[in-house]
């Protein structure tokens, strides 16, 4: 018999899982489980009535328990950890039992089959609780200091961000000055206002701020600690190079991203005349009364869209798409088509992405007179120098049931996209997670955006994926938010769900130390001898360590050998 | 699931799902969201990462009346761990050695990545098994 007093809460969610599971029958069979001491059913357990009752409950009958069978742990499993704290039940003495997507929706076919499974998995949420124990949160005081790792648009953003916040910055750029690529942008959509002048109007208010520190020809060298309070070493190469010490809180990472740089012969790369479109930009830019290209006034203009971006095949394809160069491309276009309207410009594309507001854009350069033909990414264009030293474009247009197409041109213009800055050391330091695109990986794409799985690592702007300044900026403030939610309130709590190790079963083999990444097991003595130990503040909770023990000393809480086992018994239980 | 342990027509496997609290498991739950069916003798158990699976839990489960384990694993998409697909491969070959010591089949144990969004992969997969394992018999024999 059990000595625990565990409340168990079954919902019928409104119908969602009472439709297709027998509710009572389910309370019923888990009502003379060991420990069960409350067995109720609800309409909507997460309604402030029902809380309100498991409140009640908790307090008047003791429980040192709580399971509630409802919908995903998802939605719900925070709700429900609060409720407990409200009560006065240690929140980790909580189990979230799934009986709507992973049972009434899936089994809406088999009324009894999804309730004798809705029983099951009841009663290993129960067996689950009973072997729970009080967790307290790992409580860390932070440093209201961030370090910021890249000084382009959205560093600098961010900077400022933090700094009007009451935090202090310590912003770090590795080349020489700050702004990065959109300081050498000329004018840019949709307010014609130039990049140089954005970047001078940031680095101004980044001036005006004593709370932030800039260093250009700077970079991370290490980091030690953790979430609210890490150790970083910046080395400023200058006319002699010095390293700084500091403690910051959490650090965001604004490194950015590399241009697309074509191989030789890749539409024609290599022959004199085929630019990129950052190489056009800066005959555009440069431009008096007309463009020249080698002296010579450049009057046809053929754009090849995709280049370095969506490829299918190759070694390490960049599978992405880039985003930013369908709207680069027809932007200067609009632009070349301002400086000279007799300029003829044909583009060359696989599909045309100029998404969101950008579409105004594309219709303005249709209107200015620009060609739009579309080519198959099998059959790409053909680019030759002809014998009359003129530069000439071959392609088969889709929208022209294949017609063959030939245009001289003065300038061919290839749309590369983004890649992945080279970063090895600062992935290194950092413990970055690098997707396979070779990009930063944040935790969640829709959720948790901006945070990655290193704990007060923030990233932003385009080192996580293609991004326009805009988006970069967005994602900037959205760090700085992150960052300041973490920071403001002077703590950190962090879930306790994370590894143990068994002193007495420990040998110190080491082979677990060897195998985190992120470097969370130590060494401490214990009754004489040395064992590993958990640093918790490090330490994820991934539990990859503990399959790997060779004597079984280490195991996940929440997740511990005989909290797994007994939750497979208890499924295993016949229905009586 | 009247007959889970009989031999023969009425057979209905048990299976045991491992899935990963921020992949698979939402994978999992979009297959219930769409309504999409499969047998209700499939549980899952949800954990953080694929790689904190112990190979004598799946032994247990078999040993106990599971007739066969599903991991629905994280993948390249591991969020924790860069070699976790490495890392689940090793549980799994363990898992299998320790199964086919107890005289159970390796077929006991099935491994296959299911993303976040792999509602339709894991039901098709699942069901797969579930044929599999109908064919196999029951794991317990006798």
């Amino acid at each position: 018999m059990s000595d625990r007093r565990i409340g168990v809460y079954i919902c019928h969610c409104g119908g969602n899982i009472s439709d297709y599971v027998d509710v009572e029958a389910v309370r019923q069979a888990v009502e003379v489980e060991p420990g069960v001491v409350v067995a109720k059913t609800a309409m909507f357990t997460c309604s402030d009535a029902t809380q309100q009752e498991m409140i009640e409950d908790i307090r008047e009958q003791n429980l040192d328990g709580l399971v509630v069978a409802s919908c995903s742990p998802k939605l719900h499993l925070f709700t429900f950890r609060e409720v407990a704290k409200r009560a006065g039940l240690n929140p980790y003495r909580y189990t979230q039992v799934n009986v709507r997507e992973q049972c009434s929706w899936t089994h809406t076919d088999d009324r009894a089959g999804a309730t004798e499974k809705a029983v099951r998995l009841v009663r290993a949420g129960v067996a689950r609780t009973a072997l729970t124990e009080p967790l307290e949160p790992i409580v860390i005081d932070t440093v209201p200091k961030v370090l910021v790792v890249g000084a382009g648009i959205a560093g600098l953003r961010a900077a400022i961000g933090l700094a009007d916040l009451g935090i202090s910055v310590l912003l770090a750029e590795k080349s020489a000055a700050p702004g990065g690529w959109v300081a050498g942008f000329n004018k840019m959509y949709p307010h014609d206002r130039t990049g140089r002048l954005l970047i001078k109007q940031l680095v101004d208010k980044v001036k005006r701020r004593e709370n932030i520190t800039l260093f250009t020809d700077a970079e991370l060298v290490a980091k030690s600690g953790s979430i609210g309070n890490f150790q970083v070493k910046i080395r400023v190469n200058g006319q002699k190079t010095e390293e700084i010490s500091t403690n910051v809180g959490s650090i965001i990472v604004a490194t950015g991203f590399d241009g697309y740089h074509p191989r030789d012969g890749e539409y024609g790369y290599g022959i004199d005349g085929v630019v990129t479109l950052p190489e056009y930009k800066e005959i555009l830019d440069n431009a008096g009364d007309k463009m020249l290209f080698n002296g010579k006034e450049i009057k046809n203009v053929v754009y090849i869209y995709c280049v370095g971006s969506r490829q299918q095949t190759g070694e390490n394809p960049h599978r992405y798409c880039s985003r930013y160069c369908c709207n680069a491309g027809v932007h200067a276009a609009v632009e070349s088509a301002e400086k000279d309207p007799q300029v003829n410009q044909y583009h060359l594309f696989r599909d045309m992405r100029t998404y969101g507001k950008f579409e105004l854009l594309y219709g303005r350069a249709r209107e200015k007179g620009s060609v739009f033909l579309k080519f198959d990414d099998n059959e790409p264009p053909v680019v030759e120098k002809g014998p009359d030293g003129r530069l000439k474009v071959t392609v088969k247009d889709l929208l022209t049931y294949g017609e063959q197409v030939e245009i001289p041109a003065d300038v061919v213009v290839l749309v590369t996209g983004m890649m992945p800055r080279e970063n090895s050391a600062l992935v290194d330091i950092l413990k970055l997670p690098v997707g396979r695109d070779g990009f930063f990986n944040e935790i969640h794409p829709k959720l948790r955006p901006v945070e990655t799985v290193v704990d007060g690592v923030f990233i932003c702007g385009a080192c996580q994926g293609p991004k326009n300044s805009a988006e970069s900026v967005a994602s900037a403030l959205a760090a700085v938010t992150q960052s300041a939610s973490i920071l403001k309130k002077g703590f950190v709590e962090l879930e306790p769900l994370i590894a143990v190790i068994d002193p007495k079963k420990c040998k110190l083999c080491d082979v677990c130390s060897k195998s985190c990444p992120y470097s969370a097991i130590e060494q401490e003595h214990y009754q004489g001898k040395t064992v590993a130990r958990v640093n918790e503040a490090v330490c994820k909770g991934c539990g990859g360590c503990a399959p790997l023990c060779p004597d079984n000393a280490i195991d996940l809480k929440g997740y511990t050998d005989a909290q797994m086992e007994s939750m497979i018994d208890a499924m295993l239980k016949e229905i009586g | 699931m009247g007959g889970t342990t009989k031999e023969g027509k009425d057979f209905v496997p048990k299976i045991l799902a491992f899935s990963t609290n921020n992949i698979s498991d939402p994978g999992i739950d979009l297959a219930g969201s769409s309504h999409m069916h499969y047998p209700p003798s499939v549980m899952v158990i949800s954990m953080p990462c694929t790689s904190g699976i112990k190979p004598g839990w799946i032994l247990h489960a078999v040993e106990k009346g599971f007739d066969g384990v599903f991991i629905a694993a994280d993948g390249e998409e591991c969020a924790y761990l860069p070699d976790c697909s490495e890392r689940a491969s090793r549980i799994v070959k363990e898992a299998q050695d320790l199964l086919k010591q107890k005289g159970y089949e390796p077929e006991r144990l099935k491994m296959s990545a299911i993303c976040s969004v792999c509602a339709g992969p894991f039901t098709s997969q699942i069901k797969d098994y579930y044929e599999t394992l109908k064919k196999l018999g029951p794991a317990r024999k006798g």
